[in-house]
C-alpha cells in the first residue's frame, strides 16, 4: 500500500487539504471530532475530546502518526497483488454489506464486477462514483453520483469484495470453481446466529478514516447493483478493534481492553504468506483463481456490556488475560512483551488464567495458527429492554478457515471466560479474490479462465 | 395520491444547445492525427498531468472528433462540458500511453469548456472551446411529438374508464350493496392509479378523490374512494356515504374532462412514469394506500401499468438515443410483471395482508431494479 497522491480528493473541491491542515476544506471527521489531518502532521489536537487525542500513546505521541501509515486523508492504491483493505492499516471506519445475486443471468453479474471495479477504483482515488457524478448529468437526470462524499479527501478509503459459499451453488455455472477452502462455517457451542446477520453470495467491504466516506461508497455500490444484487445484511463499525500495522497503536475494545496486540502485520510478510495468502498448493487447478487471495470470516459478536461494567477490574482481567491499562500479559510489564502460559501467580495458579481468551486464542495452544484480524466496535441501537446492542464486529482474513478460524473458535466456545459476556449472533464466510491490475475487474480469472 | 406535495416541474429550461454523443472509441495508437471524412480535421488533445494542450479551440457546428492521448503518467479523462458542468460527452479511463478518440454531436453554436483530469480528480486543466455554426438535427423531434400524442390518447382513454367505472361503483353504494361496492372499488380506482401524475397536477381535485384520512390537510373533509373505502370495509355505510359517493362521481367526471386538455411533454411523461413507480415504493408496496380493503395490489398493478404505458409512448425516442436503456427497461418491467402477476388468484389480487415478507421484499428488489432504470429516461428525452 502506498500513499499515492497527497492530493487525492473527491473531484471539483476547491483545494486539496491534505497537505495542510488550515486550508479551506473541513473534512466531516474533523468536524465529528475524530481523527483528523491534525494528528496526521503531528499537531494537538484541541480539548482532549477527539478521537486522536483517545488513542495517544501513553508518550503522547498520536496513535496514527507512525512513519509508514499513510495519512488520514490519502488515497490507497486500489490495485496490487492483492486487494486492498486487507493488510492496508486498518482505518478508523468501517461500513460492511452482504448482499444476495437477484440476477440468474451470469453475465449481468459478471457486468456488474466490472461497473462495480470502475467505481471502487475511482472512489479509492477520491473521485465521484462516475465521471461528473454530483451534476454533470444535467437538470433532468438523477446524479449518477449520490453526492455526500463531495469534497471530502479520500478518507483512505479501500474497498474489498468477496464472493460467499452460495455464489457457487450453480446458478452461474460456478460450481466446479468453489476453492475447497470456501465452506460455511461450522455450527459452534453458544451461537445464536441470526439469519438476517449471516450468509450472502458476496461482500464488499468499505473501511476509510471517515464514516460518510465508506458509507458513501457502500451506498453507490448498491446503487449500481439494483437489479443485480440486493442487500441481505449490513453492519457499521464506528471504530477499528485491530492494527495492522506495526505503526499503529493497539486500539481498544467495547471491554476497554487492547485488542489484536499480537495481531499479524503488514511488515511481516513471511508470517502473511503462511497465515493470510492463499499458495498455489491451497488449492485444486480449477480453484487457482483464488492464488493471491484470502478469506474473510465475519462474525457479530454482540457484548452485554452492562453485565461486563459490573465485573470486577481483577476478573476482567482474568478473562482476558491482559492487564487492562497498559494491555501487559498477565506475569509481564509491557503490551508486547512474551505470554509465558507457564508463569505462576503469588498464589499458585497460572498467571495467565487456564480460561483466559488470549491464552486459548494464542497460536502455541493452536498448533501455530495465527490470522489477522480487522474488526470493528459497533453500536446499532438498542435491543428494546434497556440496553445498547453493542459489540465487536469481527472480521479475520486467513488462508484457510477450516484450519484456523474453526479450531480457534472452537477452542474458545468451548472453554472461554468471555462466553458469559458476549454472543455471536451473525456469521458469514467470503473468498476474496486477489488484486487487480488497470484493465481488469475484481474476480476476473473466476469468471472468465 | 403522493404523501408531499410535489415541487413543481421546472418551467421550459432552455434547451442549451442541440447535443449528441455520437460515441467514442479506442483507437490503435497511430501518431498522426489525420483529418476525419466528414467534418473538419479532428482535433488533437494532448494530455499529460499538467497540461491539456487542444489544437483547436472553435469548431464548425457538426460531428467535433477529439483524439486525446496521455502523455502524462496519470489516468487521465477528457471532458466537454455545457454550461453549469453539464456534461455534454466525456471519455475515462484513458491510461498513460492510450490514446482514444471523441466525437460530439453539436448543432448549435455556443460557448463550451473542455477539460483534461488528470488523476480523475478535481476540476480538472479547462478551456473554452467555441461552436460556430449551426447543423441539422436528427429525426427525434417528430418522434417526440408522436409520443406526446400517443400519451395524451392513452390519458384520454384511461379517464372514460376511470368515469365509467366510477359511476358503476357508486350507484352499488347508494344502492346500499355493500358486497357489489366492494367488489367493483378496487378496480373501479385502477384507471385512477394509471393516470395519477396527472391527475394530481389538478389542485384540490387529487385530495377530494383519492385523500387518505391521515394526510388530509387541516380544513379538508376526509371523502372520496378512501373515505367509502372505510366505510364498506370497517364502520359501514353511514348517513352521508351517499352525499359522499354523488360528491365523487361530480368530482370524478370534471377530472376526466381536465384530464383531456392536459399538454405533456417527453420530460414530464418521462417523470411521471418516475413518479408512478415512486408511488409504488412509498405507498403501495408498504400496505399504507389501501389499509381498510387492502387491495394495495391492485393500486400497485394501476401504478406499474401507468408508467409502463407513458414509457411506450416514449419507446422510439429512447430507442434512438440509448438502446440499451430500452432493452434493459424491457426486461425490468416484464420481471416485476411476472412478481406481480404471481400474486393475482382466479384474476383478482390477493389481499396485501397475504403477503409475507419475503414477498413484499421480493416486490422491492423488482420495484428498485425497475426505478433505478427509469430514473435515467427523463435525462435521455430532454438531452437535446
Amino acid at each position: 500500500m502506498t500513499e499515492s497522491s497527497s492530493a487525492a480528493e473527491r473531484s471539483d473541491a476547491p483545494t486539496p487539504v491534505a497537505a495542510s491542515p488550515t486550508s479551506g476544506g473541513v473534512s466531516r471527521r474533523r468536524l465529528l471530532g475524530t481523527t483528523g489531518t491534525a494528528a496526521a502532521v503531528g499537531l494537538v489536537a484541541g480539548a482532549g475530546v477527539t478521537y486522536a487525542a483517545g488513542r495517544a500513546t501513553a508518550d503522547g505521541t498520536p496513535a496514527d502518526a507512525g512513519p509508514g501509515v499513510p495519512s488520514l486523508d490519502a488515497a490507497i492504491d486500489f490495485h496490487g497483488e492483492h486487494q486492498a483493505g486487507i493488510v492496508t492499516p486498518a482505518q478508523d471506519r468501517l461500513h460492511f454489506v452482504a448482499l444476495d445475486v437477484v440476477t440468474k443471468d451470469r453475465a449481468e453479474l459478471v457486468a456488474l464486477l466490472k461497473t462495480w471495479t470502475r467505481a471502487a477504483e475511482r472512489m479509492s482515488a477520491g473521485a465521484e462514483a462516475a465521471p461528473g457524478g454530483l451534476v454533470g448529468g444535467g437538470p433532468f437526470a438523477a446524479p449518477e453520483d449520490t453526492g455526500e462524499a463531495y469534497g471530502l479527501p479520500a478518507s483512505g478509503l479501500t474497498i474489498t469484495v468477496g464472493f460467499g459459499p452460495s455464489l457457487f451453488d450453480g446458478r452461474f455455472g460456478l460450481a466446479a470453481r468453489k476453492p475447497a477452502a470456501l465452506e460455511n462455517l461450522p455450527a459452534f457451542v453458544g451461537d445464536q446466529l441470526e439469519a438476517n446477520r449471516s450468509g450472502g453470495d458476496l461482500c464488499i467491504q468499505a473501511c476509510a478514516n471517515d464514516p460518510q466516506v465508506a458509507v458513501h461508497a457502500v451506498r453507490n455500490l448498491v446503487r449500481l447493483g439494483f437489479g443485480v444484487v440486493s442487500v441481505r445484511w449490513s453492519q457499521l463499525g464506528f471504530g477499528r478493534t485491530s492494527s495492522t500495522s506495526t505503526a499503529q497503536a493497539t486500539p481498544r475494545n467495547m471491554f476497554g481492553f487492547k485488542d489484536g496486540t499480537n495481531n499479524l502485520k503488514l511488515e511481516d510478510p513471511a508470517g502473511l504468506a503462511e497465515h493470510v495468502w492463499v499458495a498455489t498448493k491451497d488449492e485444486k487447478p480449477v480453484a487457482a483463481w483464488m492464488v493471491g487471495g484470502s478469506y474473510l470470516v465475519a462474525r457479530r459478536i454482540r457484548m452485554h456490556i452492562e453485565i461486563w461494567d459490573r465485573t470486577s477490574l481483577q476478573e476482567q482481567e482474568d478473562i482476558i488475560g491482559r492487564d487492562k491499562k497498559v494491555g501487559a500479559p498477565l506475569g509481564q510489564a509491557k503490551e508486547f512483551d512474551e505470554l509465558d502460559f507457564a508463569k505462576k501467580a503469588p498464589d499458585g495458579t497460572p498467571a495467565i488464567p487456564e480460561i483466559a481468551h488470549v491464552r486459548l486464542a494464542h497460536s502455541s495452544n493452536l498448533r501455530g495458527v495465527k490470522i489477522l484480524r480487522r474488526g470493528y466496535n459497533f453500536t446499532d441501537g438498542t435491543d428494546g429492554v434497556g440496553h445498547l446492542d453493542a459489540g465487536l464486529f469481527f472480521l479475520a482474513f486467513m488462508r484457510d478457515p477450516g484450519k484456523q478460524f474453526v479450531p480457534m473458535q472452537r477452542a474458545l466456545a468451548s472453554k472461554d471466560g468471555l462466553n458469559e459476556y458476549i454472543e455471536h449472533n451473525g456469521s458469514a464466510v467470503f473468498a476474496c479474490p486477489p488484486g487487480t491490475v488497470p484493465g481488469q475487474f475484481w474476480g476476473q480469472s473466476l469468471f472468465t479462465t | 395520491m403522493s404523501r408531499t406535495a410535489r415541487r413543481a416541474a421546472p418551467l421550459a429550461l432552455a434547451t442549451i444547445a442541440a447535443l449528441a454523443l455520437v460515441g467514442c472509441t479506442d483507437k490503435p495508437d497511430t501518431p498522426s492525427s489525420s483529418t476525419k471524412a466528414g467534418g473538419s480535421g479532428a482535433i488533437t488533445v494532448n494530455a499529460t498531468d499538467t497540461a491539456c494542450e487542444l489544437s483547436a479551440s472553435t469548431a464548425q457546428a457538426g460531428t467535433v472528433t477529439f483524439d486525446i492521448s496521455n502523455a502524462g503518467t496519470k489516468i487521465n479523462e477528457f471532458y466537454v462540458y455545457a454550461a453549469g458542468d453539464r456534461i455534454v460527452s466525456e471519455v475515462e479511463n484513458i491510461t498513460p500511453g492510450l490514446k482514444r478518440q471523441l466525437k460530439v454531436e453539436i448543432t448549435e453554436p455556443g460557448t463550451f469548456t473542455t477539460a483534461c483530469k488528470p488523476g480523475m480528480v478535481g476540476d480538472g486543466i479547462r478551456s473554452d472551446f467555441t461552436v460556430t455554426g449551426t447543423a441539422a438535427k436528427g429525426s427525434a423531434d417528430q418522434k417526440v411529438a408522436k409520443a406526446i400524442s400517443d400519451y395524451r390518447a392513452f390519458v384520454a382513454t384511461e379517464s372514460d374508464k376511470l368515469l365509467a367505472g366510477t359511476e358503476e361503483f357508486v350507484t352499488a353504494v347508494k344502492a346500499g350493496d355493500v358486497a357489489k361496492a366492494k367488489t367493483l372499488y378496487p378496480t373501479a380506482r385502477l384507471p385512477w392509479e394509471t393516470i395519477e401524475p396527472v391527475a394530481e397536477s389538478f389542485g384540490d381535485l387529487d385530495p377530494r378523490i383519492d385523500g387518505r384520512e391521515d394526510v388530509i390537510e387541516d380544513g379538508m373533509k376526509f371523502t372520496g374512494y378512501h373515505r367509502l373505502e372505510k366505510d364498506l370495509w370497517v364502520t359501514g355505510l353511514q348517513a352521508d356515504s351517499n352525499a359522499i359517493a354523488d360528491q365523487l362521481l361530480v368530482d370524478v367526471k370534471e377530472i376526466a374532462t381536465k384530464s383531456k386538455s392536459v399538454e405533456p411533454t417527453a420530460l414530464t411523461i418521462a417523470n411521471g412514469a418516475k413518479a408512478l413507480l415512486d408511488e409504488v415504493a412509498t405507498g403501495k408496496i408498504t400496505g399504507e394506500e389501501e389499509r381498510y380493503s387492502h387491495t394495495d395490489l391492485w393500486d400497485f398493478r394501476g401504478n406499474l401499468q401507468g408508467s409502463q404505458s407513458a414509457l411506450e409512448t416514449l419507446r422510439p425516442v429512447v430507442t434512438e438515443r440509448n438502446p440499451a436503456l430500452q432493452k434493459t427497461l424491457d426486461a425490468r418491467f416484464g420481471e416485476l410483471n411476472k412478481l406481480l402477476e404471481s400474486h393475482r388468484v382466479n384474476g383478482s389480487f390477493v389481499s396485501y395482508t397475504k403477503l409475507t415478507a419475503a414477498d413484499i421484499k421480493a416486490l422491492t428488489v423488482s420495484l428498485d431494479a425497475l426505478g433505478e432504470e427509469v430514473s435515467k429516461v427523463p435525462a435521455v428525452v430532454e438531452s437535446k
